[in-house]
């Protein structure tokens, strides 16, 4: 429970799942280095919308969106009229919104039957 | 940091492995932390004197629950249990054969509790309760989902999760808990649901699901929250409104009820129908969780109680209610308390109040999860095995092709999904992996054989863990669905 990862000189406390502990502690570099942990290689403009959204959602309400309502936000971000779908969320997060996105932006991981 | 995922092929049927010592021994849960345990009234830590307590405990419980010393008294070893676990067809490890699991717990109760034991000692499968032995426990009753299909094909009934149950009461006694549950559990208490979903967080989640039904159906269908004399509370796992596939049986239950004309609520208080004190075996926290419900009904001055796709919440609802928190006498008593969304939706449908048209569900092939809570531990409606027939009426009323399991897997001889009982989390995914072979052989059996490409289930867990675990082998999470989701898309509004 006291585990810790390193980035740049800064030790950050993480639990068991490598999910920050402190929402104040994020950062973008923390962002592309926990996107590694999620098999995402490089952070292009599209997991930026989906990781700024979690983040902005969080902040009003202290947990993540619903799933359709991410989709959907994401899609009208990325100039989309429609939804993306659940699918593309998994090829950009191939760890899925919960686990991978949430993850990478800060956020704690979502509990219950998830 | 990410665990080795290790799916097995899937062949089509069910066999039974080679026997691998340990095989599953490294699977352990996250310990909770000491605020988790101290949030729901454990000791943080595990005390220095933590055998005295832990046997207290025991005998505390022994004292409580007659059917649990029975179960510890009567085994006889006859083996009929041995090939019945998912987690042991899964992974071949023998403590994962059921009679092995109870052993765990059994060799500790005969040492300190019969004379043959504090006598003759090891001589008669005793063990004294030492670390190596609570450690076991950790990793073994965190292994079992508390399906009870084991119990099914015992001569005596002997109920493992019963047996679960009390040894993971035991350890959170002494401070030894699952961070999973006793999280969730913490989030309950301070929030109200699972997720940790505040009330305005709720509003905004429903607001988008108006917005989105007016959008593609041109139709105002509410969801109601915290409506004080409306007819029904509606109480489903907080799951539904928040993951896939569960949101749409969610977007099915308000157009059921939008087209029955019948007033209803969500409450923000009362937001989770989950029970993750069952889990536990918790009867104090389990009471705590349940009359959140019961509170809230009495405020909003309801009439009837209705309550969402959730497996093992409906067994504390049907089978544990009434004696847990009841009597109901505040409400209309010409209604059971609670009453199934199943069972609401079907008899409307037999009414006539709502029509639906099969050909919206024309794209699937569907078929039928039992899940175990439902299957094996509770009933639905006023029939015998109505927890079977009312949800299969209920299919054949939104689909035109419907296709059963094979009997070996269905109904009460029903497989776990393999997340079960508290064992819906990140670090097991190895063991939830290989403990769906069954239901998964089963699936793909029928993918091939049959055309399925839908399998709907009325549990929030089963929903979550399937869409986790079948794409690990080779089965797309889209196959996963809802009850209320075929309804949803087939009723004419």
């Amino acid at each position: 429970m006291s585990e810790h990862i390193e980035v740049g000189n800064k030790k950050i406390d993480v639990d068991e799942d490598g999910f920050i502990q402190k929402w104040e502690d994020w950062s973008k570099d923390i962002a592309d280095y926990l996107a590694k942990t999620e098999g995402v290689n490089e952070m292009s403009k599209e997991h930026w919308v989906v990781v700024n959204y979690l983040r902005e959602y969080y902040t009003q309400y202290k947990i993540a969106p619903m799933i359709r309502l991410l989709l959907k936000e994401t899609g009208k971000r990325l100039g989309q009229e429609k939804a993306v779908s659940n699918k593309y969320l998994y090829e950009l997060f191939p760890s899925g919104p919960a686990k991978g996105a949430c993850k990478i932006a800060g956020l704690p991981k979502p509990t219950g039957c998830v | 940091m990410k665990e080795k995922i290790d799916a097995p092929i899937l062949t089509g049927s069910i066999t039974v492995p080679k026997i691998e010592e340990n095989a599953s021994r490294n699977q352990r849960c996250h310990h909770a932390s000491e605020d988790h345990m101290v949030r729901l009234g454990f000791p943080g830590t595990k005390p220095v004197d933590w055998n005295k307590k832990a046997l207290k405990r025991m005998r505390e419980l022994l004292k409580r629950n007659r059917s649990l010393r029975l179960y510890l008294d009567i085994c006889v070893r006859c083996g009929s249990c041995a090939d019945k676990c998912h987690y042991f067809l899964g992974t071949g490890d023998p403590k994962n054969i059921p009679v092995a699991r109870q052993e765990l717990l059994r060799k500790v109760y005969k040492r300190y509790f019969t004379i043959e034991g504090k006598i003759l000692g090891g001589l008669t499968n005793a063990e004294d309760l030492t670390e190596e032995v609570l450690d076991e426990w950790y990793t073994y009753f965190h292994q079992c989902s508390q399906c009870r299909r084991c119990s099914v094909f015992c001569p005596y009934g002997i109920d493992t999760a019963e047996i679960s149950m009390a040894a993971r009461e035991i350890m959170d006694s002494i401070g030894v808990g699952q961070k999973y549950c006793n999280e969730v559990l913490g989030k309950v208490y301070d929030i109200g649901n699972n997720l940790g979903m505040s009330g305005p967080a709720l509003r905004n989640t429903l607001d988008f699901f108006e917005e989105d039904i007016k959008e593609t159906t041109g139709v105002d269908v509410k969801f109601p929250l915290d409506v004080k004399g409306a007819e029904i509370l509606l109480v489903s796992p907080s799951a539904d409104f928040f993951a896939s596939p569960h949101v749409d049986s969610l977007v099915g239950y308000a157009k059921v009820f939008h087209k029955a004309g019948i007033s209803w609520t969500f409450s923000s208080y009362a937001s989770e129908f989950a029970n993750f004190g069952m889990f536990i075996g918790s009867y104090s926290i389990m009471k705590r969780v349940a009359t959140r419900i019961l509170d809230e009904a009495r405020r909003l001055k309801v009439k009837r109680i209705v309550v969402g796709e959730c497996g093992h919440a409906w067994r504390v609802g049907y089978s544990f209610w009434n004696t847990l928190i009841g009597p109901f006498d505040f409400v209309d008593t010409r209604y059971p308390v609670p009453q199934h969304i199943c069972e609401f939706t079907l008899d409307l449908i037999k009414r006539g109040a709502i029509r639906l048209d099969k050909s919206a569900n024309d794209e699937f092939t569907v078929t039928y999860h039992d899940s175990c809570n439902v299957a094996r531990a509770t009933r639905m409606g006023n029939k015998d095995g109505g927890q079977f027939e009312i949800p299969r009426a209920l299919i054949r009323e939104a689909c035109n092709k419907f296709v059963e399991m094979p009997k070996n897997v269905n109904r009460e001889k029903t497989f776990c999904c393999g997340g079960g009982g508290g064992l819906l989390t990140e670090e097991l995914m190895d063991l939830r992996v290989k403990g769906t072979l069954p239901k998964a052989q089963a699936l793909k059996n029928l993918m091939e054989s049959r055309q399925v490409n839908l399998m709907v289930m009325i549990c929030a867990v089963c929903k979550a863990h399937f869409t986790g675990v079948l794409p690990h082998y080779g089965i797309p999470m889209e196959t996963v669905g809802g009850i209320h989701q075929l309804i949803g898309r087939a009723i004419v509004l």
